[in-house]
């Protein structure tokens, strides 16, 4: 059976599963449910200044649905622990006393001045907690006040107070980053430069659910008024992964221990996080639709996944995808797919072919001998895979490499196996080879 | 001798309410959600090419998923303006469900024509503004013959395209098998009624009941009064057993017998005991189904050729034994048995294929029976027709019409069961009428149909 322990900047958990900083996380009662249901760790709702943040008392939530009720994504505009520090930080000694084997991390958000965070810091080591999460990543409320994302935000900022709490504690450090910029790069290389020990991302994004549309108010609101909350859930994951791999195979970042967050769902999610460089996981929103009981789900299909594989430990496929995720310049240009599509397992919906037909490259024929069939005209389709992706059923529509000797029937050219990108192709302007 | 057990009010009152409430109840909102997510939207739909009026079904349902009922209605109305009865009474296991893609790889197809149930209702319940309204006057007028599916959606296709309609009919409602032909159970809480009255809200159409053609009116003296007729007479025959028949209480008519359990409350209509239905179409399945559920603790339906042969759907049977009747197929009736004027029951000869021909084997049974229901068939009544002034030109006994349901009389267009061809269909009989509509409104004004 395969060992799905972690050892996350010495920090160690039974599983790579730790509840991210959310309301999962906010009280004792919820985290000995939490690690009573098996979860491997958790970060602890953020922790703030007395006196407490206030909440709004109406709908913090908002959700889409898939038609039968699926959560899709998620949104929330609840602020940090709105319960007095002291309170928070006497459940965490209790927890973690209880629970010596799972990791405890907590999360903080204090004002930008050196003493807030040393002040805070001092308090949180002595629960004999694991490591500290610093909060740059909070979009609503607490942004207005010139923390969370308004320090994720701003490279230096997070450069700064990464470097007081490195300076303050020897509690492991890491940095929670936020996805509402431009180019994630930047806060991940001042985290590092502060000194972080890790980061960890996505937290959540800006988002306004929607408009009920008998009110004409907006969704979530409370008073007929409300205020942009952050997005979460399994839309989320590909945003997350991204930004995973691009500090992941960023040069300057490249090691730098990565905590993935973003819509984790299932232990394929998680596999993928892993595989994409991640050394734990975190989830909030697959606890929030289903209860903490879901660990347990995750934690079997891992480790199945796992031993069908054949790794003994979660370092045999961390950070495996990490070096195949490129610029698009890198890809081989002379490499060419055609869609195939099995006409045992075809039933004949026909949604490829009005697709191709009328949104992308009319390669796909309705027809053949008069009676529906649908298959795929060589000479039209460039293998840009969207026939696979609106494919009903798995498996149906697979797309074929040409080998070395075959002709592309759109182009006429022999396949002969060469790499060539668009650094070096005759198009572009700016190669070497341009005439 | 015994004395045949017929009687009404076998049962305890509450049980004729649960037996003839809906037999298959509507989807709720949520229901109906989750069973629209399930359709694919499939291109050049296979479900809508199987429905004989070309309901848009993938836009109709992707309509219901976004939560567009009246636009879902307005899809299904469009082609089938009886689509709300179609929904109930279709067979839709071998229309539009049995094209469903989802069958190849779950068995289980789309629900089609619950989706659509729901998505009419729901919009006749809550019907705001008319769906359809009718096109300027044209000052033509057309007598429709005939109040039945057929009948219904000519009249409602020509009253939409400004034209005046009269709506004739021999009984005294208007709706024909809609009406008087379907089992209880599926037509539930008033809908035959309700759907015209939806139906008739288009206006422009003038019911005139109790006439009769060929008794009240001629088809001479329509075609001198109106532009055009429209003859959807359906079958009012019912065939014969071909066997002596003599007069004795309880050997009846299925075709009646459903018409009085429509008409009446189920508590008063007469049942046996043991009953038997001679036939295997639909409306044998209405016959003996509903003597179950009246109280008959024997129903068996006999069929002189094999299950394969039985033109009621698999579902239907399956719906038959479900509910206790017994399905015996190889038979022929033989004999009525009866003793002193009371009905003893029905002797049959057993049969067999022999090169492709059906013999009888040589063997006979008798099946002790207190009413026995004959539903081997409806016939065209050729002599309606007939006495309408007019030779029609017939085949095989009904009426024949070219493809755009024109009779050999001119400004006669016909459709609907009385019209050679087709299967039977309510379904069927919207889309001639719906069809004839368009075909007499490019003869009146002189416009070419589409």
């Amino acid at each position: 059976m395969a060992d799905l322990s972690t050892n996350f900047l010495g920090i160690k958990s039974p599983n790579p599963f730790w509840l991210a900083s959310a309301p999962p996380t906010d009280k004792e009662v919820n985290v000995r449910r939490a690690f009573e249901a098996g979860w491997g760790g958790v970060v602890w709702k953020t922790l703030g200044e007395d006196p407490p943040v206030v909440n709004v008392n109406g709908p913090r939530y908002a959700t889409l649905w898939s038609q039968d009720r699926r959560v899709i994504g998620f949104n929330n505009i609840e602020l940090i622990s709105d319960r007095p520090l002291q309170t928070n930080l006497d459940e965490i000694r209790r927890v973690k006393r209880d629970f010596p084997d799972r990791a405890m991390i907590v999360s903080l958000m204090v004002p930008v001045n050196e003493e807030s965070w040393k002040s805070i810091l001092a308090r949180v080591a002595d629960t004999g907690a694991d490591g500290v999460e610093l909060n740059f990543g909070c979009p609503h409320g607490m942004s207005e006040r010139g923390m969370g994302s308004a320090v994720g935000q701003v490279p230096e900022y997070i450069q700064q107070v990464t470097e007081w709490c490195k300076k303050h504690t020897k509690m492991p450090v890491i940095v929670k980053l936020t996805p509402n910029i431009t180019d994630v790069r930047f806060p991940a290389r001042a985290a590092k430069a502060g000194g972080a020990d890790a980061v960890s991302l996505i937290n959540t994004i800006n988002s306004v659910m929607g408009v009920d549309l008998d009110t004409m108010i907006m969704s979530p609101s409370t008073d007929g008024q409300g205020s942009h909350g952050g997005y979460c859930g399994q839309a989320v994951k590909p945003i997350a992964l991204n930004m995973v791999a691009e500090i992941a195979r960023d040069a300057a970042t490249a090691g730098l221990p990565i905590s993935g967050i973003g819509g984790i769902t299932t232990w394929r999610d998680a596999a993928e996080f892993i595989a994409m460089g991640c050394g734990t996981v975190q989830v909030c929103t697959a606890a929030m639709v289903y209860g903490f009981k879901i660990v347990q789900d995750m934690c079997s299909g891992l480790s199945n996944f796992m031993d069908e594989k054949g790794y003994t430990s979660l370092a045999d496929f961390q950070g495996r995808a990490v070096p195949t995720v490129k610029n698009w310049n890198q890809l081989n240009l002379n490499h060419v797919d055609k869609a195939v599509i099995n006409q045992d397992s075809c039933i004949q919906c026909g949604r490829c072919h009005i697709v191709c037909e009328d949104t992308s490259h009319q390669a796909i024929w309705a027809t053949k001998d008069g009676k529906r069939h649908f298959h795929v005209n060589d000479a039209e389709c460039v293998g840009c895979n969207l026939c696979v992706s609106i494919c009903p059923v798995p498996g149906t529509i697979t797309m074929r490499t040409l080998q070395p000797g075959e002709t592309d029937a759109r182009t006429g050219r022999v396949i002969d196996g060469s790499y060539q990108n668009w650094t070096t192709h005759s198009n572009n302007p700016m190669s070497s080879g341009c005439a | 001798m015994d004395l045949a057990d017929l009687k009404s009010g076998r049962l305890a009152p509450a049980d004729y309410d649960r037996n003839f409430g809906d037999a298959h109840p509507p989807l709720n909102r949520t229901q109906a959600l989750i069973e629209a997510e399930r359709c694919y939207y499939c291109y050049d739909a296979p479900c809508q090419t199987a429905c004989p009026t070309g309901i848009d079904i993938p836009s109709f349902i992707q309509r219901i998923g976004q939560d567009n009922v009246r636009g879902a209605a307005e899809a299904i109305l469009t082609a089938n303006p009886l689509g709300g009865m179609c929904a109930r009474v279709c067979p839709t296991e071998v229309l539009c469900e049995q094209a469903c893609v989802r069958n190849t790889n779950e068995s289980k197809p789309v629900e089609i024509g619950m989706l659509q149930r729901f998505a009419v209702e729901g919009h006749m319940a809550n019907p705001g503004a008319p769906l359809f309204t009718r096109a300027p006057a044209t000052g033509k007028r057309v007598a429709v013959v005939g109040a039945g599916p057929a009948g219904l959606a000519a009249a409602h296709g020509l009253a939409r395209r400004g034209h005046d309609v009269t709506l004739i009919d021999a009984n005294t409602k208007l709706g024909g098998l809609n009406e008087y032909g379907l089992a209880t159970y599926k037509v539930a809480g008033g809908f035959a009624q309700r759907e015209i009255d939806w139906l008739l809200s288009i206006g422009g159409i003038t019911p005139r009941l109790n006439c009769r053609i060929g008794r009240d009116v001629t088809l001479d003296g329509l075609l001198s009064q109106y532009d055009a007729v429209f003859l959807g007479l359906g079958l009012a025959g019912v065939n014969a057993l071909g066997i002596a028949e003599p007069q004795v209480p309880g050997l009846r008519d299925a075709v009646e017998f459903i018409a009085e359990l429509r008409q009446s409350t189920p508590a008063v209509v007469t049942v046996g005991r043991r009953v038997v239905v001679i036939g295997g179409g639909m409306t044998a399945v209405d016959a003996a189904v509903q003597s179950r559920l009246l109280g008959a603790e024997q129903v068996t339906m006999v069929y002189r050729r094999g299950p394969e042969g039985l033109s009621a759907s698999e579902y239907e049977q399956h719906w038959a034994q479900t509910n206790g009747v017994t399905i015996r197929c190889w038979a022929r009736p033989l004999a009525v048995e009866a003793e002193g004027g009371v009905l003893q029951g029905m002797r049959f000869a057993t049969t067999t294929l022999e090169g492709g021909k059906l013999v009888d084997t040589g063997e006979q049974f008798t099946i002790e029976a207190d009413m026995v229901l004959r539903a081997i068939g409806q016939t065209y009544e050729a002599e309606l027709g007939e006495a309408a002034g007019s030779a029609i030109a017939l085949e095989g006994g009904r009426i024949k019409t070219d493809e755009q349901f024109r009779t050999s009389v001119p400004r006669v267009w016909a459709g609907g069961d009385c019209r050679v061809g087709g299967r039977d269909l309510t379904v069927e009989a919207v889309e001639h009428g719906k069809r004839a509509a368009e075909s007499i409104h490019a003869a009146l004004t002189g416009v070419a149909h589409g």
